[in-house]
């Protein structure tokens, strides 16, 4: 338990600047001393390839996660990072190696997945193909015994929750794709789950379909406050639906907390590139100083330019002399104005414009080498290639984190 | 033109093979058809349908093809299971085990079970020498003999369309079942074996087609004591010289044959086609 507290406490006083984390840590201090217990509880979860051929190589190397009451979370990574494995795990078609899972207080590591009360939305969704809509919604009552006109009863309440009334007849293959994943959806929730598990569902639906989709499923998972543990590798899709977010790579949690959190304080290298797009610097750490949590280091790029970025609250991996790698998001570099100065500046010329709607995306070719992309309202002034401009922004804009 | 010359393709590929089947295969069978209406008269029918001797035959014949075939099926299922789910190791020394009768002659396999069933076989001498029979129990010339060695003939017949839709199960739809509180009985009897159906109808047809003609195997293991229609054209060509007859026999053998098929395959269609 107490461990437990003191790694929500780390968590959440990681966000950002200094008046976020402390309002997080009064926050944090507060829930802890209010909130009950996770819900679900993952501790040291090993897990080894069954394949023979990979012997040894670990699909999930030591993973801990605790996943409040009624919350959304997203476990977001590249293909091969642990995420199903993991997911797996949780609805037990994978035993883990080493490390345990609790649900609502109890251990289930070894609990046959029939037992466990978790509901699952497959990639495929899964629905039993000889079944009609309403029998495959029906399927988990009726293995739980529940009678016949109750089953009926809620199975069309149901239906009509995910707005597929008159449907209940059709088999699988007579619905459209987004019908069959509301089904999937309504099989996994009609028997009061007490967790949610959603294994990339909208990978198989056209984008439009998928933002109406992502839409329905987080407002019936708020409606119901069922508390949910979804997969995807989509980046924008985690961002949508999550409450917070555990990257993953290479069978860790590299990081978890809320989007925001994740794309202005990443903890990583891996993470500032795989949450959004990342503009990079390398360079040497030279002085670190400030009062912490909003400590700020001065770093020699290659180039021989100097930056100023912050550190995340509580990293204490960056030293002296360690190789650094500085993030600054898109959006965050200003125009330079006569008189105005940043702690960082770049000169440079515009490369390439993009057109994207809301945004314009420009890359520029820095003076000195590299490059920088761009982000600005598209409302504004638009430049066109070939145009020189310099750029500047605070130490604030900027984060600092071991290149390895 | 590039439509033109894909079309000709195929025919002009398959010009040699058709020629060979319609001269040496189609032309017999027809001519022979024709015998049993010989001279416009339907006699040859009307002897195979009332005289009760000959409708026995039909009758044990038909009788002893749906024993074959749910014995097979029986058998079949948990072979087929076996090799859809086994490893890559195991599933290849199955497919060994299932495919080596198909490289040895019918007759060397037919013969062998009448060492294997005779009164001084293997069967036998272990009944008597385990003390379970008193004496020699009678398992060749008879239905018993038959159906084994039918059984043993067909079996591949019925695992392989099994097997084929075991394969094409989605593996998640188990793991779904048993996250949503299934056991282990309940995802068989509620999800996997419905899904297995398809696949047990066409080998149980596919079986029983091929059983109604049997010839070798009834012919050697029956001893003469079991006539199946098959025997039975071969007695009225070979002994009486009927050949109005025995092709009257062989046009009703056909009909059947063409006739389960056909209702069969709508049937499957209708079943099998979930996704």
């Amino acid at each position: 338990m107490g461990r437990q507290r003191r790694r929500d406490g780390r968590t959440l006083g990681q966000v950002g600047d200094r008046e976020i984390a402390r309002a997080a840590e009064a926050a944090a201090a507060k829930r802890d001393a209010l909130a009950p217990a996770p819900l679900l509880v993952i501790a040291g979860v090993e897990r080894r390839f069954a394949d023979r051929r990979t012997p040894g190589v670990a699909a999930l190397a030591g993973v801990d996660l605790a996943i409040q009451s009624g919350e959304f979370l997203t476990l977001l990574g590249p293909s091969g990072s642990g995420k199903t494995t993991l997911l797996k795990v949780v609805a037990g078609f994978e035993p883990p190696d080493k490390g345990s899972v609790a649900l609502a207080g109890r251990d289930i590591t070894a609990l046959a997945p029939a037992k466990r009360n978790i509901g699952m939305v497959f990639q495929n969704y899964a629905l039993f193909p000889h079944m009609s809509a309403a029998a495959n919604i029906a399927f988990p009552l009726a293995m739980r015994g529940i009678p016949r006109d109750s089953i009926r009863d809620k199975v069309s309440s149901v239906l009509a929750l995910v707005g597929l009334s008159g449907y209940g007849e059709r088999l699988p293959r007579q619905l459209s794709g987004g019908q069959q994943q509301r089904v999937a959806l309504a099989r996994a929730i009609v028997f009061d789950p007490t967790l949610l598990l959603l294994d990339e569902p909208f990978g198989a639906l056209d984008r439009k379909l998928r933002a109406q989709m992502q839409a329905e499923v987080k407002s019936l998972q708020r409606r119901l406050g069922i508390t949910t543990l979804f997969v995807t590798h989509d980046q924008e899709e985690a961002l949508v639906l999550s409450d917070r977010i555990a990257v993953m790579n290479a069978g860790r949690i590299a990081q978890i907390g809320a989007a925001e959190h994740l794309y202005r304080r990443p903890a990583s290298r891996f993470v500032a590139e795989f949450v959004g797009e990342a503009n990079l610097f390398r360079g040497r750490a030279g002085v670190i100083a400030g009062p912490a949590p909003a400590r700020t280091v001065e770093v020699k790029l290659e180039s021989g330019a100097a930056m100023r970025a912050s550190l995340a609250p509580g990293d204490r991996a960056v030293h002296y002399g360690a190789d650094l790698a500085l993030v600054v998001r898109p959006e965050r570099p200003r125009r330079l104005i006569a008189g105005a100065a940043f702690e960082n500046q770049v000169a440079g010329t515009v490369a390439e414009a993009t057109y994207l709607g809301e945004t314009v995306r420009y890359r520029v070719t820095l003076e000195g080498g590299g490059e920088i992309v761009l982000r600005w309202p598209a409302e504004g002034e638009r430049l066109s290639p070939g145009t020189r401009l310099e750029l500047g922004w605070p130490a604030s804009d900027m984060t600092a984190v071991l290149w390895a | 033109m590039s439509a033109r010359r894909r079309d000709l393709g195929p025919l002009a590929a398959g010009a040699l093979p058709l020629l060979f089947l319609g001269v040496l295969f189609l032309f017999p069978v027809l001519r022979l058809l024709l015998t049993s209406v010989e001279g416009g008269s339907l006699a040859a029918f009307e002897k195979a349908a009332t005289d009760a001797l000959y409708v026995g035959v039909l009758i044990d014949t038909v009788k002893l093809s749906l024993i074959v075939a749910a014995i097979c099926l029986a058998l079949a299922y948990p072979v087929a299971y076996f090799l859809a789910t086994a490893s890559r190791l195991w599933a290849a020394i199955g497919f060994g085990c299932l495919l080596l009768p198909f490289w040895t002659s019918i007759l060397v396999r037919t013969y062998a079970w009448t060492i294997v069933l005779g009164r001084n076989g293997l069967v036998n001498r272990l009944l008597l020498d385990l003390g379970i029979a008193t004496g020699p129990v009678p398992l060749l010339n008879n239905e018993i003999g038959v159906v084994v060695g039918m059984v043993h003939v067909l079996l591949p017949y019925m695992v392989f369309p099994i097997y084929a839709v075991m394969l094409r199960i989605d593996r998640d739809l188990a793991a779904a079942a048993e996250g949503l509180g299934a056991t282990p009985w309940r995802v068989f009897t509620r999800v996997y074996f419905p899904l297995t159906l398809p696949g047990a109808f066409a080998g149980s047809v596919l079986v029983f087609v091929i059983a109604l003609g049997f010839f070798i195997t009834p012919a050697i293991l029956g001893g003469g004591r079991v006539i199946t229609i098959g025997l039975l054209i071969e007695q009225q060509v070979r002994q009486f010289l009927d050949w109005p007859f025995a092709a009257a026999l062989s046009a009703l053998l056909l009909a059947a044959a063409l006739l389960i098929q056909g209702t069969f395959q709508r049937v499957l269609r209708g079943e099998a086609r979930w996704h």
